[in-house]
C-alpha cells in the first residue's frame, strides 16, 4: 500500500492545515482547589494535565535539599487510556523517566529557583489523550499551572515540536505525521528572550536543514506564547471579577 | 481560519482499533479561477476563456473529472488539447491508491503550466467536505463528495461571475453517478460522449480507452478463459500457501509458454512453469500474478521450442488448432520436470504503452484492428480506430486498457505515431521508447545551469586546485570520440620512482547536486551509444567541450596519482582536484604506433612506453589473482557518411594499447572504493560482481566436455585457468567461443551502496571492491563517486542525499536500470543495422558455428558479422523432417546427421522483409548437405528466394 503523503503539492498537510500552522490550543487553568496550582491544555488531540506543588520544604531526606535554590521535581506519567490501544503504564519506565528528566531540566532553566533556597516545587503532569507532540503539551500545561501557583518565571516557556517533509519544516506534529515522518525535533523556548530551554531531536537531520528546522519551531513556540498569555489574561479577568465581590 | 472537526476512522492492524484523527475544514481555498473576483488567489490556474469547442456544451466550461476517468483515461487527459481541468483532491487520493503510475502521470500534468490543471483541496474545503453517512460506501461517499464539490463549483462560479456564462462539466463513466449528479442540477456527461462531442480533434476518439461498458459488443460470447480470482482471495491463498506470487515473465521465442519466478523466500519453489493460453490466463509480461500449482504428475521439462504467434487475425479456431499441438508435444516424454502450474489471478498489472504495428483487418471499413508490439513478449492488441488506412506502415504507440475473459487479445487503444516503419529515426525511437531511454532534448530548465561562455578558469578555481598543467598529459580513445573522460601521464621521479597519474574530467565542478542539470542526468544514469548515434547524459556543451580533456586546452580535472616503483607496486596514492593541459587526444592506434615505433622518442612517446611497461605488470597481477578475460563478438559499422547506412562492419579490433587504458582505469577505480569506503563506510556507491550460481555453468561443461576438455568453476582463478588451456589447435576459434559461452554464464554487475549490502566482491575483476570513477562524462555513478571522493579530501561540501543510505540505494537502483536498458537498447541497434547492412547487401554466404542446440533448431554465431542467427528444422507448412535432441550433449540429429555444439556450418544469410515489422535474419543451411533441411548454395542475387526454412 502507498504510504501516507504528509505534504501535498497544494501546501496541505493530512489533517488540512499548512505547513507552519498549529493545531488547535484550548487550555483552562486552576482546574483543581487542591493543588497550588493546576491547568488543562488541549493541542489537537493531545490533552495534557498539569498541577504544581510547592515550593515546599523539601520532603524525604534533607541532604536532596540545594541550599542556594530550590529543587525542581517533575512526574511524567501517561493515562492508560491515552493511546488507541489500552496499556498499562508502569511508573518509572525507561520513556517517562526520560520525560521527567527533560522536563525538570526545562524549568529548572525557566524557574527563578534562587528564590526559594532549601525548598521544593513539585510538578506531576498527565498525558490524558496523546496524538503527537507529547513533551510540548506537558511543557505547555505546566507553564499554566506554575503561572497559576504563582511561581515567579524568567519568561513562559512554550514547547512545539517541528519535523522536516519534502525540505519543509512542518511545525507542530500530530501522531501521524511523528510516526511516519521522520524526523521530529522538539524545542521548548524563553520567547521573549529568544534563550532556548531544551532542545532534542532522535532522528538523523543533515546539518544544512538543522537551522531552518529549529526556526520554524520557534516561530511556532512564539506562536503557542501569544494562545498561552492570552490565556492567562482571560484566567486573571474571570479571578479578578469574582474577587472583587 | 481555523475550523477544527474530528471524525473517527477505524482501520485494522491486528486488531480493531479506533483512530482519531483531526481534521481541519478551511476558508481560504480558493476555487482558482481567473474571472472569480471573491477568492484571493495570487496565481489562479484556471483561465477564463476556457474554451474547447464541444456540441455539448458551446459555452466555456471548466472539466471535472471522477477518478475512473482519470484513472482510464489518462491518455486523453494528457493531449494538449484538454486544459482547465479541475483534478479534485477526492479523486487524486482515489487514484494515488489504485495506480501507482496514474498518479504519477496525473501529476506531470497538474504541474504543467501549459495544461492549466488546478488541484481543489475540497477535502479541507469549508462547504464541500462531505461526512460519510451510516450505511454508504466509502466509494459511495467519493462520489458523493466529487458531486458536492462539483455543485459548488457551479454555484460559485454563477455568483462569482455575474452571469458571464461559465459552466462546469463533470465527467463520469458511472451511470448511477450520472443520475444522481443531474437530479442536482449539474451538467454531467460520460466520458467518451463528452470527447466524441468535441468539434475539429477526431483523432482524440482514437485515445479513448474502452470502457467496461464497451467490451461486451467487442467479443464474442464463447469465454476463453477462467474467470481471475478477487484480491481478497488471493491474498487468504498465498497466506496460507496454496497460491504463490510471482512475477510473469513471457517466453521471447515461444507465445504459448512463460515462467513466474516466486517471490517468496521461504518457498523452495522459485520457478512456476505456465504453458498454453488457459494456463497463462491473460498475464502480460511483468505482470505481478498469483499462481496455482498442479500436481507434481503434472510437472514437464520445458520445452526448447520455438513458437511464433503468426495466426490469422481474427479466427480464434486456428489458434487453437496450433495450440492443441503444441500440447500433444506436451505430453511426450521429459526426464527433468519442472513445477507447472496456471495463473489465477493478477495481483498488480504492469502495463506500459507499447510500441509496434497495426496489423488492419481484412475488411476495409472495419474499426477493429490487432497491433502486433514490437517486443514478442506482449501479445497482440486489439484497438478501435478510423485512421487505419494511415497508420499502417507506421510505428504506434498502444496502451492495454483491458483483458476480458471473453477475448482472445486484450483491448487497448491508440495513443500516438512515431513514424514510418523502417525509417531510421523511427525505428531508433522505438527502439529507446521500448527500453525507456530518456531522450527527450534537454529542457529550457536544465540548460539554464551549464556555465555561461566563454568559459575560462578563474583565479578561485586555481586556488582550490593544483596546477598540474606542466605535465606531459595526453588521452587515448577510440577514433571519433568527442567525450574524452580520462587522460594518463607518468615520468620518472628523482628517487627512481615512477609518478603515474589518471586525470578524470572534473564533472562534479559543474554539475551542483540538487539542480535540473543534476536530477536529469540522475535520471538518464547513463549515455547511450547507438550506431551513428549518442543519447547524452549531460548536455553536449558540457560532454564534448567543457568537460571533454581536449588537447591543448586547459581543462578541470580530478586526478589521482600513484608512486610506483618499476615493479608496479604502489608505494604512495594521492587524490586531487587539478588543472591539467593535455598534450595529445590520440587513438588507440596512434599510441600503439607511436610506442611501436622506435624512431620517435619524444614526452608523450616515452611516458606512454613506460606506461605500457607498468599495465603489462599490472595485467599479470591481475590474471594472477584471477581476473577473467572474457568475450563477446562485437562489431563496428562503417557509416556511410551521406548516407548514413552502414556499408561495412568489422569486428573490433583490440590492441595492447586498449590494454593499457584498461589497467589504470582499473586501478584508479579500485584507489577510489577503497578509499570511498573507508571514508564513508554507510554510503559508498560501489560495483559489484556477485559469482554465479554453479547450475548456470552447466552448458559451458557440456561444451567443453564434447571435445574432451575440463573447465574447472571451482574460483574465479580456477575458471581462468582452465579457460586459458582450453584450446584446440586444429580449432583456433574454439576459445573464443568457450569465452562468449562463459559471458553468458555470467551475472551482472552492479551498483549498490555500501551500506546496504555486505558482499562488495567483483568477480570478474577479482577486487575484494570496486567502484566506477573514470567516465563521469557518460556514467552518473560516477559523479557521485567523484562527489564522495572530493568529501573525502575536503575538496567540496557535503549534501544530505550523498550521507542517506537509502537514498543511496534508491539512485542505484535507477542506475542499474539504466544500464540493462541501455545496453539492451544497443544491442537491439546494432542487430537493426545488422539488418540495414544486409538490406543492402542481398544474400551472402558464410561460415559460422554452432553456439547453441535447441530442440527444433540450431542457433548459429557468424563470427565475421558477429551475428547470431536460428536454423529452424520444424515449421507449419511442411511435413518437418524427422529430427531428434538430447539434452545431454547437448546434440540434435536431424535426418541421420548430428549436430553438436560448436560444429561448423556454412549458411546463407538473408533479409527477410516479409513481416515488416520483425524484419529478421534469415539463415538456412548449406553445408553439411542434409537432403530436404539444407539449401543448394545461394546466388548473391536478391531474387534466390530458396525454400523458406525458418517460421
Amino acid at each position: 500500500m502507498a504510504g501516507l503523503e504528509l505534504l501535498s503539492d497544494q501546501g496541505y498537510r493530512l489533517d488540512g492545515r499548512k505547513a507552519p500552522e498549529l493545531r488547535k490550543v484550548q487550555a483552562r487553568m486552576s482546574v483543581f482547589a487542591q493543588a497550588d496550582g493546576s491547568a488543562y491544555l488541549e493541542q489537537g488531540n493531545t490533552k495534557a494535565l498539569a498541577v504544581v506543588y510547592g515550593p515546599h520544604e523539601t520532603r524525604g531526606s534533607r541532604s536532596k535539599s540545594l541550599h542556594d535554590r530550590a529543587v525542581i521535581n517533575c512526574q511524567y506519567s501517561m493515562a492508560t487510556f491515552s493511546t488507541a490501544e489500552r496499556k498499562r503504564r508502569p511508573h518509572g519506565d525507561r520513556k517517562s523517566s526520560e520525560m521527567s528528566l527533560h522536563l525538570k531540566q526545562t524549568f529548572e532553566a525557566a524557574v527563578l529557583t534562587q528564590l526559594y533556597p532549601r525548598s521544593q516545587i513539585d510538578i506531576y503532569v498527565k498525558i490524558l489523550q496523546a496524538d503527537g507532540g507529547n513533551y510540548s503539551a506537558c511543557v505547555n500545561a505546566a507553564t499554566l499551572a506554575l503561572v497559576d501557583a504563582g511561581i515567579p518565571m524568567r519568561d513562559y516557556v512554550c514547547a512545539c515540536t517541528a519535523g522536516f517533509v519534502e525540505e519543509t519544516p512542518l511545525a507542530d506534529l500530530c501522531h501521524v505525521e511523528e510516526s511516519g515522518g521522520g524526523t521530529s525535533l522538539s524545542l521548548a523556548l524563553l520567547p521573549r528572550s529568544g534563550n532556548i530551554a531544551l532542545l532534542q531531536m532522535d532522528a538523523r537531520l543533515h546539518q544544512d536543514h538543522l537551522d531552518t528546522l529549529i526556526e520554524a519551531a520557534m516561530t511556532a513556540c512564539k506562536g503557542l506564547s501569544k494562545v498561552l498569555d492570552s490565556v492567562v489574561r482571560q484566567h486573571l479577568k474571570e479571578v479578578s471579577v469574582l474577587t472583587r465581590d | 481560519m481555523l475550523k477544527s472537526k474530528t471524525f473517527v476512522k477505524k482501520t485494522r492492524s491486528g486488531g480493531v482499533l479506533k483512530i482519531v484523527r483531526e481534521h481541519y475544514l478551511r476558508d481560504d481555498i480558493w476555487c482558482g479561477s481567473e474571472v472569480c473576483k471573491e477568492c484571493k488567489d495570487e496565481a489562479p490556474v484556471l483561465q477564463a476563456d476556457a474554451c474547447i469547442e464541444s456540441t455539448l456544451c458551446v459555452s466555456p466550461h471548466y472539466l471535472i473529472p471522477d477518478t475512473n476517468v482519470v484513472l482510464h483515461q489518462i491518455d486523453i487527459l494528457e493531449d494538449p488539447l484538454i486544459k482547465n481541468v479541475i483534478i479534485l483532491q477526492t479523486v487524486l487520493q482515489e487514484v494515488r491508491h489504485r495506480s501507482a503510475t496514474v498518479y504519477k502521470r496525473i501529476k506531470d500534468v497538474v504541474h504543467d503550466k501549459e495544461k492549466h490543471f488546478y488541484t481543489f483541496t475540497n477535502e479541507h474545503h469549508r462547504y464541500t467536505f462531505i461526512e460519510r453517512e451510516p450505511g454508504e460506501s466509502a466509494n459511495d461517499r467519493n462520489d458523493r463528495a466529487i458531486r458536492v464539490a462539483a455543485k459548488w463549483y457551479s454555484d460559485h462560479l454563477v455568483k462569482e461571475t455575474w452571469g458571464r456564462p461559465l459552466k462546469v462539466v463533470l465527467l463520469t463513466n458511472d451511470r448511477a453517478n450520472k443520475e444522481m449528479a443531474e437530479e442536482h442540477g449539474l451538467l454531467v456527461y460520460k466520458c467518451d460522449e463528452y470527447i466524441k462531442s468535441l468539434i475539429g480533434n477526431p483523432e482524440l476518439v482514437d485515445r479513448l480507452a474502452l470502457t467496461s461498458d464497451d467490451q461486451n459488443d467487442i467479443t464474442g460470447s464463447k469465454l476463453l478463459f477462467s474467470e481471475h480470482l478477487p484480491l481478497s482471495r488471493i491474498q487468504a491463498g498465498i497466506k496460507n500457501g496454496v497460491l504463490l506470487q510471482g512475477t510473469f515473465h513471457a517466453n521471447r521465442d515461444n507465445y504459448l509458454e512463460g515462467t513466474v519466478l516466486i517471490q517468496q523466500d521461504e518457498k523452495d519453489v522459485t520457478e512456476v512453469l505456465l504453458q498454453g493460453l488457459q494456463n497463462i490466463n491473460r498475464a502480460v509480461n511483468q505482470d505481478v500474478v498469483a499462481v496455482e500449482l498442479f500436481p507434481k504428475e503434472c510437472w514437464v521439462a520445458p520445452l526448447s521450442v520455438v513458437l511464433q504467434d503468426d495466426g490469422p487475425n481474427d479466427e480464434d479456431a486456428e489458434e487453437d488448432e496450433a495450440q492443441n499441438k503444441y500440447l500433444q508435444i506436451l505430453t511426450s516424454k521429459s526426464i527433468v520436470r519442472k513445477p507447472t502450474g496456471q495463473v489465477v489471478g493478477i495481483i498488480k498489472r504492469n502495463w506500459r504503452p507499447f510500441c509496434g504495428m497495426l496489423s488492419p483487418s481484412q475488411i476495409k471499413e472495419a474499426t477493429r484492428h490487432l497491433f502486433t508490439p514490437a517486443d514478442r513478449r506482449i501479445p497482440r492488441i486489439r484497438i478501435e480506430t478510423r485512421q487505419a488506412a494511415t497508420l499502417v506502415g507506421q510505428k504506434i504507440m498502444v496502451a492495454i486498457d483491458g483483458w476480458p475473459k471473453s477475448s482472445r487479445y486484450p483491448n487497448g487503444h491508440f495513443v500516438r505515431s512515431l513514424g514510418t516503419a523502417g525509417d531510421k529515426e523511427t525505428e531508433t525511437e522505438v527502439l529507446l521508447l521500448e527500453h525507456d531511454v530518456p531522450h527527450q532534448p534537454f529542457s529550457q530548465a536544465v540548460l539554464s545551469f551549464l556555465p555561461k561562455m566563454p568559459w575560462n578558469i578563474t583565479e578561485e578555481d586555481m586556488k582550490v586546485r593544483v596546477d598540474l598543467r606542466h605535465l606531459c598529459v595526453c588521452s587515448v580513445d577510440p577514433p571519433g570520440c568527442t567525450d574524452i573522460d580520462d587522460a594518463l601521464h607518468s615520468r620518472e621521479l628523482e628517487n627512481g620512482n615512477i609518478e603515474v597519474g589518471v586525470h578524470i574530467a572534473d564533472v562534479s565542478h559543474f554539475i551542483r547536486p540538487g539542480n535540473a542539470l543534476d536530477e536529469e542526468a540522475a535520471k538518464r544514469g547513463t549515455t547511450v551509444y547507438l550506431c551513428g548515434k549518442r543519447i547524452d547524459m549531460v548536455p553536449e556543451l558540457l560532454s564534448s567541450n567543457l568537460c571533454s580533456l581536449r588537447s591543448n586546452v586547459e581543462r578541470l580535472a580530478f586526478s589521482c596519482i600513484w608512486e610506483m616503483n618499476h615493479n608496479a607496486e604502489v608505494l604512495n596514492i594521492r587524490f586531487t582536484k587539478s588543472v591539467i593541459n593535455s598534450k595529445a587526444s590520440l587513438t588507440y592506434a596512434e599510441a600503439q604506433m607511436r610506442i611501436d615505433d622506435t624512431n620517435i622518442n619524444d614526452d608523450i612517446t616515452k611516458s606512454l612506453r613506460c606506461l605500457n611497461k607498468l599495465a603489462k605488470i599490472l595485467k599479470g597481477q591481475r590474471t594472477e589473482k584471477g581476473a577473467l578475460t572474457l568475450s563477446s563478438p562485437e562489431v563496428r559499422f562503417h557509416i556511410d557518411s551521406e548516407t548514413h547506412d552502414p556499408i561495412d562492419l568489422q569486428t573490433k579490433e583490440l590492441m595492447e594499447t586498449n590494454s593499457m587504458v584498461e589497467e589504470f582505469m582499473l586501478l584508479a577505480n579500485i584507489s577510489v572504493a577503497q578509499k570511498i569506503y573507508d571514508e564513508f563506510s554507510e554510503c559508498a556507491v560501489l560495483r559489484k560482481h556477485p559469482s554465479p550460481p554453479p547450475s548456470s555453468y552447466d552448458i559451458l561443461f557440456k561444451a567443453a566436455k564434447s571435445r574432451n576438455l575440463v573447465i574447472l568453476t571451482d574460483s574465479a582463478k580456477a575458471l581462468a585457468d582452465s579457460l586459458n588451456n582450453a584450446t584446440i589447435e586444429s580449432f583456433p576459434y574454439f576459445n573464443t567461443l568457450l569465452r562468449i559461452l562463459a559471458t553468458r554464464c555470467m551475472m551482472q554487475a552492479v551498483y549498490f551502496c555500501s551500506g546496504m549490502d555486505s558482499d562488495f566482491h567483483h568477480y570478474g575483476l577479482a577486487s575484494p571492491i570496486y567502484t566506477h570513477f573514470t567516465s563521469p562524462i557518460r556514467r552518473y555513478a560516477d559523479i557521485i563517486v567523484h562527489r564522495l571522493l572530493a568529501v573525502a579530501i575536503n575538496a567540496d561540501t557535503t549534501y544530505p542525499d550523498l550521507m542517506d543510505k537509502h537514498k543511496q540505494a534508491a539512485l542505484c537502483n535507477n542506475l542499474n536500470y539504466r544500464h540493462k536498458m541501455a545496453q539492451y537498447a544497443q544491442r537491439a541497434s546494432v542487430a537493426f543495422h545488422t539488418q540495414l547492412f544486409f538490406r543492402n547487401k542481398g544474400i551472402i554466404n558464410e561460415e559460422g558455428f554452432i553456439l547453441f542446440v535447441r530442440k527444433n533448431a540450431i542457433i548459429i554465431l557468424i563470427p565475421k558479422f558477429g551475428l547470431e542467427g536460428t536454423v529452424f528444422f520444424e515449421n507449419k507448412d511442411k511435413p518437418s523432417p524427422d529430427h531428434s535432441f538430447d539434452s545431454e550433449g547437448p546434440t540434435l540429429t536431424v535426418e541421420k546427421h548430428t549436430f553438436h555444439m560448436f560444429d561448423k556450418v556454412k549458411v546463407t544469410i538473408s533479409l527477410d522483409a516479409s513481416n515488416i515489422q520483425h524484419q529478421r535474419i534469415r539463415m538456412a543451411l548449406i553445408e553439411p548437405v542434409i537432403p530436404g533441411v539444407s539449401v543448394a548454395v545461394g546466388e548473391s542475387e536478391p531474387e534466390a528466394k530458396k525454400p523458406k526454412l525458418d517460421r
